[in-house]
């Protein structure tokens, strides 16, 4: 058996402070190129559960593992590392710095991540492969990305999050900013571009329209227990 | 990359951080002013005389002395006589003695009273003597040598006739007896350029008609004072040199300790000793008030980042998201910071020099205090390092805060 791109096991969370939120998550596993769709509303634990999976807080019980690696093992920092070597991350909106032109934005990831970048091969050639799979006017990399249409940031954010093919692509609500049709046409190529990288999927959203084009949907309320506890 | 990415964030907020940099840099500019200042009248004083081993005057002290005699600031308190001048003249250890009678004025010049021996030995800046470029030095009676400044501010020029006033800021004027330009003496940098001067002879000329400070009814025709004996009864100071370095003291001892009158004898070195002791509290002080603007734009700067933080929440989750540690987004914040400074204080240098290439006449005119353009001191390039330095230090505080928010927030900024 393959090892999954994700493994969630027993996982118990409490953030910190009076009231706080706490969540559990027995089992949630994603295999290797699956797609999978988790619909909740707001307030579901979605944020807690991407914050868990993503490594930027520990697991207060269980394991949480990437690629086969448990993120319980690794640092603070280790942690930060191991997430941009193998997750994608893409937004809801505002995904990328606005001053900063498209090329640098999607070259940053790979700033912080060695093994990703040598995977990218010619970090600005890809850069610029992706932009144009992703149906971005040529001369659009040396333009500040602050100046893009909305429907143009979140196909450069999935450019960001492709390059140099993170095993996982964690996108959290990423069409809820566009309209129908430019919905449609994104979905579109954030799912070819994951299929040539060979990405897995998850993808957090409230709507269902969505689920026919995934291998798999789950209603985060079946997945998760949350409680928010009285102080 | 990061640099850029950080140039490109200080761009996209240019007009706060415009704002800031322009009053780091006012800042800057300010201190490195002051600094210039401070400097530059030092070295003005220290060059205004050299060559001079010994200055004599009324008993007062010693700063008085070498302010009134030397720097035409302020007046003596007492004259000495001539007899107390011609014995310490007298003295085997003098090489030279110049005499000095001061307390007439034209306009807002000073007006000296000397021999010739002070175009020979009175010297400025490491040894160079005085220059007549036009014109000659005092041959008659009436002749006047102007300095530099006298002559431009006035329009003299060489034959000019020029009329002294009695005491300093005075109506009453010696317009019986006018002198003509004999000749301008070059740019000194030193009071000199501000000064008129006659012979000791003349000073005597025309007071001759004067009694206890008014004058009498009569005036005394010019041919007639020719022929009087116009040997001064009392001189306000002198310039000596000794034979042998080594007599300094000697001299100096027997003429503080001379019987028939209160004279007192400094050396010039010492004396602007004591009087940098003096001018030291001030200087602090304007250094202190300098230093406490420099830190007053920093706090600016603090408080620029602090409010910007918020704004950035969101940017700094893409940061955390794209694998940057907390601890990259700190020094993030304080790359920003010290790229601000650095910006700053290179402007500030720019401000400084502008300032020195416009004020530099001014102040010459003004003040009689040369500021000199030349590359930045050690210690200004040291002072510019200690701003850029406290800046990165400053920036640590809210580059703290932002440390914390963005561990608190991670990629999920909940606003």
């Amino acid at each position: 058996m393959t090892t999954p791109a994700l493994a969630l096991d027993d996982v118990a969370f409490t953030w910190p402070g009076q009231g706080g939120f706490s969540l559990t998550c027995p089992a949630f596993v994603v295999a290797p190129s699956e797609r999978v769709l988790l619909l909740g509303a707001s307030g579901s634990g979605k944020s807690t559960l991407l914050s868990l999976i993503c490594g930027i807080v520990p697991a207060t019980r269980g394991r949480v593992l990437v690629g086969g690696t448990d993120l319980g093992t690794l640092g603070t920092g280790g942690r930060d590392r191991f997430r941009v070597e193998q997750i994608g991350v893409i937004f809801q909106q505002f995904n990328l710095l606005p001053y900063a032109t498209v090329i640098d934005n999607i070259l940053l990831p790979l700033r912080f991540a060695p093994k990703r970048r040598t995977r990218a091969g010619v970090a600005v050639t890809e850069a610029a492969r992706l932009c144009t799979a992703l149906g971005l006017p040529g001369d659009v990399l040396h333009i500040q990305a602050g100046r893009l249409s909305v429907g143009q940031q979140q196909r450069v954010a999935v450019a960001r999050a492709l390059i140099g093919a993170p095993p996982l692509i964690v996108a959290d609500e990423p069409t809820s900013a566009l309209d129908a049709a430019t919905q449609d046409s994104f979905l579109r190529l954030l799912f070819d571009r994951t299929t040539e990288a060979q990405s897995s999927l998850l993808m957090v959203s409230h709507d269902e329209r969505l689920a026919p084009r995934f291998d798999r949907v789950l209603h985060l309320a079946d997945l998760v227990n949350t409680e928010r506890s009285a102080a | 990359m990061i640099l850029r990415l950080a140039i490109g964030s200080l761009r996209a907020r240019a007009l706060t951080v415009g704002m800031t940099i322009l009053a780091i840099a006012l800042s800057v500019a300010l201190f490195l002013g002051v600094e210039k200042i401070r400097t530059s009248a030092r070295a003005s004083f220290a060059d205004t005389i050299s060559g001079t081993d010994l200055i004599v005057g009324a008993r007062s002290g010693s700063v008085q002395l070498l302010l009134y005699s030397v720097f035409r600031i302020g007046n003596a308190t007492n004259n000495v006589t001539w007899e107390s001048y011609q014995d310490i003249k007298a003295r085997p250890e003098v090489d030279w003695i110049v005499p000095i009678s001061l307390g007439d004025s034209h306009r807002q010049f000073r007006v000296m009273g000397t021999t010739s021996g002070f175009f020979e030995h009175y010297k400025y800046r490491g040894g160079r003597a005085l220059e007549i470029p036009v014109g000659h030095g005092l041959e008659d009676l009436y002749d006047a040598v102007i300095g530099a400044d006298v002559a431009a501010s006035l329009g003299y020029s060489v034959g000019d006739p020029i009329i002294v006033s009695h005491g300093l800021a005075s109506f009453t004027a010696h317009d019986d007896q006018p002198f003509r330009i004999a000749g301008i003496i070059a740019k000194t940098g030193t009071p000199v350029d501000r000064t008129v001067i006659v012979s000791l002879e003349a000073i005597e000329a025309i007071h001759v008609d004067w009694q206890t400070g008014a004058k009498s009814g009569q005036t005394t025709p010019r041919e007639v004072i020719r022929d009087m004996d116009l040997t001064p009864t009392a001189i306000t100071a002198a310039l000596v040199g000794v034979k042998s370095r080594l007599q300094v003291f000697g001299l100096q001892r027997w003429v503080n300790d001379y019987p028939e009158e209160p004279v007192l004898a400094v050396l010039p070195g010492v004396a602007l000793q004591e009087l940098w002791q003096i001018v030291g509290v001030a200087e602090t002080a304007l250094i202190g008030v300098s230093a406490m603007v420099v830190v007053t734009a920093l706090i600016g700067m603090m408080a620029m980042i602090f409010s910007s933080l918020n704004e950035r929440r969101r940017e700094m989750a893409i940061w955390r998201a794209m694998g940057a540690r907390p601890s990259t987004i700190l020094g993030l914040l304080v790359l920003e910071a010290t790229l601000m400074a650095v910006v700053a204080a290179l402007l500030g240098l720019g401000f400084l020099y502008l300032g020195l290439v416009i004020g530099q006449p001014w102040v010459d005119a003004a003040f009689g205090i040369w500021l000199p353009i030349e590359p930045p001191s050690l210690r200004d390039l040291l002072a510019l390092g200690v701003v850029i330095g406290a800046a990165a230090l400053t920036s640590l505080i809210p580059a703290l805060r932002a440390y914390r928010l963005s561990l608190a927030d991670g990629m999920m900024v909940r606003i």
